[in-house]
């Protein structure tokens, strides 16, 4: 593959799914697997128009589940390889996300969130998000990133691919509807320039070098007992690797009555309804958990610890809500609830609810 | 004596030298077919000198207790999914040899649409099917290629195709649909030597890099079948071969120059 990326830094103002398809560009991502599917669509539309000019390659599958299992092809090989999907099609290309979890496989997915259970909406939604994180028939040995601004998803879009080859398992950008079509101006960068190094992706098979011992691998198992090992060995590793990577923002939650807590594109909406209430002199705080798998949990409990009460507001019915009660167990802190499943939330209104607390 | 044996070809070696020893004896059961087809497809493997080269990809059924049975480099991927892992490879990177090995349930119901799209993409790998008529590992349902009339646990009282439709014809199917280049046939464990000249084709057209390589090998099942060693090689080599015409259905042509 070619060595060539985007030179020096640039301001842009991009959409998201454009911003998504630069980030693979600048982290020097081979190969895109990918199937059609609303909001994601542009991703793939940039990336086949870069592709041919960086020497990257694509190939649109017969579905997600293919689009998944290619994508597992191509990081057997040695290639860094991504998908993107929604919806749907997150939850046909959660079987190649469970085998990616058991087999140790990396590989980047990236998920634009929008209405569901159903068909459409295809415009919004935080409805994937226990799906994100959960969705195998395993233990959710993954690493999800939920993004809030453009500049962060093409922060993370690089990150992602460094992470998900460091640990080697596979690495989620959890984004949405509005994220992917909304525009926004932000700093396009060749990571390296900034000191960001790419992390190599090996081949797991595929290298025909004389002499090379052969390697089989398989996601079968004879026993319960060999399965049990290989679980527990990935859940120690998954730990460990969580200690390292688990990322969250926080404001202003030293001396708060109220915490809003808030994760993606909600959390936008959160920042400006505590930077206007924090103005009317209102002792509020704002926490907002970047990898929502691995979550904060020490970091949120001490958080809250001098708070009255949190509000949680998401895009859905409780999804995010759980995993923030699952983090305060043991707590009797009141949590109040914003819970709109597929429905945006304003600053305006997070204020107004704050204000009837 | 042995030797003398080997060498005047009275007496094959034991086994390819590309099969791995160290998990030999296999794990199939007594008089199936898989270990024939193994056994064809590691002579070619030798003859052509791409055990190196070769990803050897299995499915789910008794076709993935082939998954450390070649000294090359393998994956054993999930049900029906294996086409897909192994054209994410070629696409990824072409000079390996890609090989997909599976079951009827495999490439023809659970995988089917990954098939019929390596297919009509005509992606440059082999994929070797073994049709055996029925769901092996999990205790012998109807599969897409149970005969009319055959009784299986899910169809006991013998397949309705008025209720369940007819039996598949994979290869007919992956003909009609690949463009040029494509190889496309059905070999039978009861015609070794033929079935040994098709997947050798098989795999020279995808070093060829002309297209899809697709055999079907008519197989056996006793344990599920319940018939005795008669009645098996009967099924196989006269009921299934009415059914399933044995044969070439696609070669590339012949390239000019």
């Amino acid at each position: 593959m070619a060595e060539v990326s985007l030179q020096g830094e640039q301001r842009v103002f991009m959409t998201g799914n454009e911003v998504i398809a630069w980030g693979c560009v600048a982290a020097k991502a081979d190969i895109m697997y990918g199937y059609p599917i609303t909001p994601q669509n542009e991703i793939m539309h940039y990336w086949t128009r870069l592709a041919p000019k960086y020497g990257k390659k694509f190939l649109q599958t017969e579905d997600e589940i293919s689009a998944g299992f290619t994508m597992l092809g191509g990081v057997l090989t040695g290639r860094k390889a991504f998908t993107g999907t929604a919806g749907p099609g997150n939850v046909l290309m959660q079987e190649a996300a469970g085998m990616a979890e058991m087999m140790r496989l990396p590989g980047v997915f990236f998920i634009q969130q929008r209405g569901g259970p159903s068909t459409a909406t295809v415009i919004y939604a935080q409805q994937e998000t226990q799906l994100t994180c959960f969705g195998g028939n395993g233990e959710g040995h993954r690493l999800v990133y939920s993004t809030a601004t453009h500049q962060e998803l093409f922060d993370y879009t690089i990150k992602a691919f460094n992470m998900a080859w460091t640990y080697r398992f596979p690495t989620f950008i959890l984004a949405d509807g509005y994220q992917a079509k909304m525009r926004e101006p932000l700093t396009i960068y060749e990571p390296e320039a900034r000191g960001v190094k790419l992390v190599p992706t090996p081949a797991v098979v595929g290298e025909n070098k004389p002499g090379k011992k052969f390697k089989h691998l398989r996601n079968t198992y004879n026993t319960e007992d060999e399965l049990y090992e290989v679980v527990m060995a990935n859940q120690r590793d998954w730990e460990a690797m969580a200690a390292e990577v688990v990322e969250w923002s926080e404001k202003g939650c030293e001396d708060a009555d109220i915490i809003m807590v808030t994760h993606g594109i909600v959390s936008r909406a959160a920042m400006g309804a505590y930077d206007q209430l924090r103005a009317e002199g209102k002792k509020v705080g704002f926490f907002r958990p970047i990898t929502v798998r691995p979550f904060p949990e020490k970091e949120l409990r001490a958080a809250v610890k001098n708070a009255k009460k949190i509000l949680v507001a998401e895009s859905a019915y409780g999804q995010f809500l759980k995993f923030v009660q699952t983090a305060l167990y043991g707590s009797t802190i009141e949590i109040a609830t914003m819970l709109r499943p597929g429905i945006g939330i304003t600053t305006e209104e997070l204020v107004e609810e704050y204000n009837k607390l | 004596m042995m030797q003398e044996l080997k060498e005047n070809n009275v007496l094959q070696p034991a086994m390819p030298a590309s099969w791995n020893e160290d998990t030999k004896p296999h794990k199939f059961c007594p008089g199936c077919g898989h270990g024939i087809i193994l056994k064809v497809l590691g002579e070619v493997i030798d003859e052509l000198g791409i055990k190196d080269q070769m990803v050897f990809g299995c499915d789910i059924g008794c076709s993935l207790l082939s998954w450390d049975f070649f000294a090359s480099d393998s994956v054993q991927t999930h049900h029906g999914r294996t086409a897909p892992v192994i054209t994410g490879m070629k696409r990824a990177k072409p000079d390996i040899i890609g090989v997909v090995y599976m079951g009827d349930g495999g490439g023809y119901a659970i995988g089917s649409q990954h098939l019929f799209n390596a297919a009509v993409r005509n992606e440059k790998i082999t994929i070797i099917l073994c049709n055996n008529c029925n769901y092996g590992m999990t205790g012998g349902q109807m599969a897409p290629t149970t005969l009319p009339g055959m009784k299986t646990e899910t169809s006991p009282y013998g397949r309705d195709v008025a209720e369940t439709g007819n039996p598949t014809k994979g290869p007919e199917m992956v003909a009609a649909v690949a463009p040029e280049g494509a190889y496309v046939a059905r070999g039978t464990i009861a015609n070794v030597r033929q079935l040994k000249g098709f997947i050798k084709k098989a795999l020279e057209n995808q070093i060829a890099g002309n297209g899809l390589s697709f055999v079907e090998c008519l197989s056996s099942c006793p344990t599920n079948w319940r018939t005795n060693a008669k009645q098996t090689w009967e099924f196989v080599e006269k009921d299934m071969t009415q059914y399933f015409k044995v044969g070439e259905l696609r070669t590339p042509q012949a390239k000019e120059g």
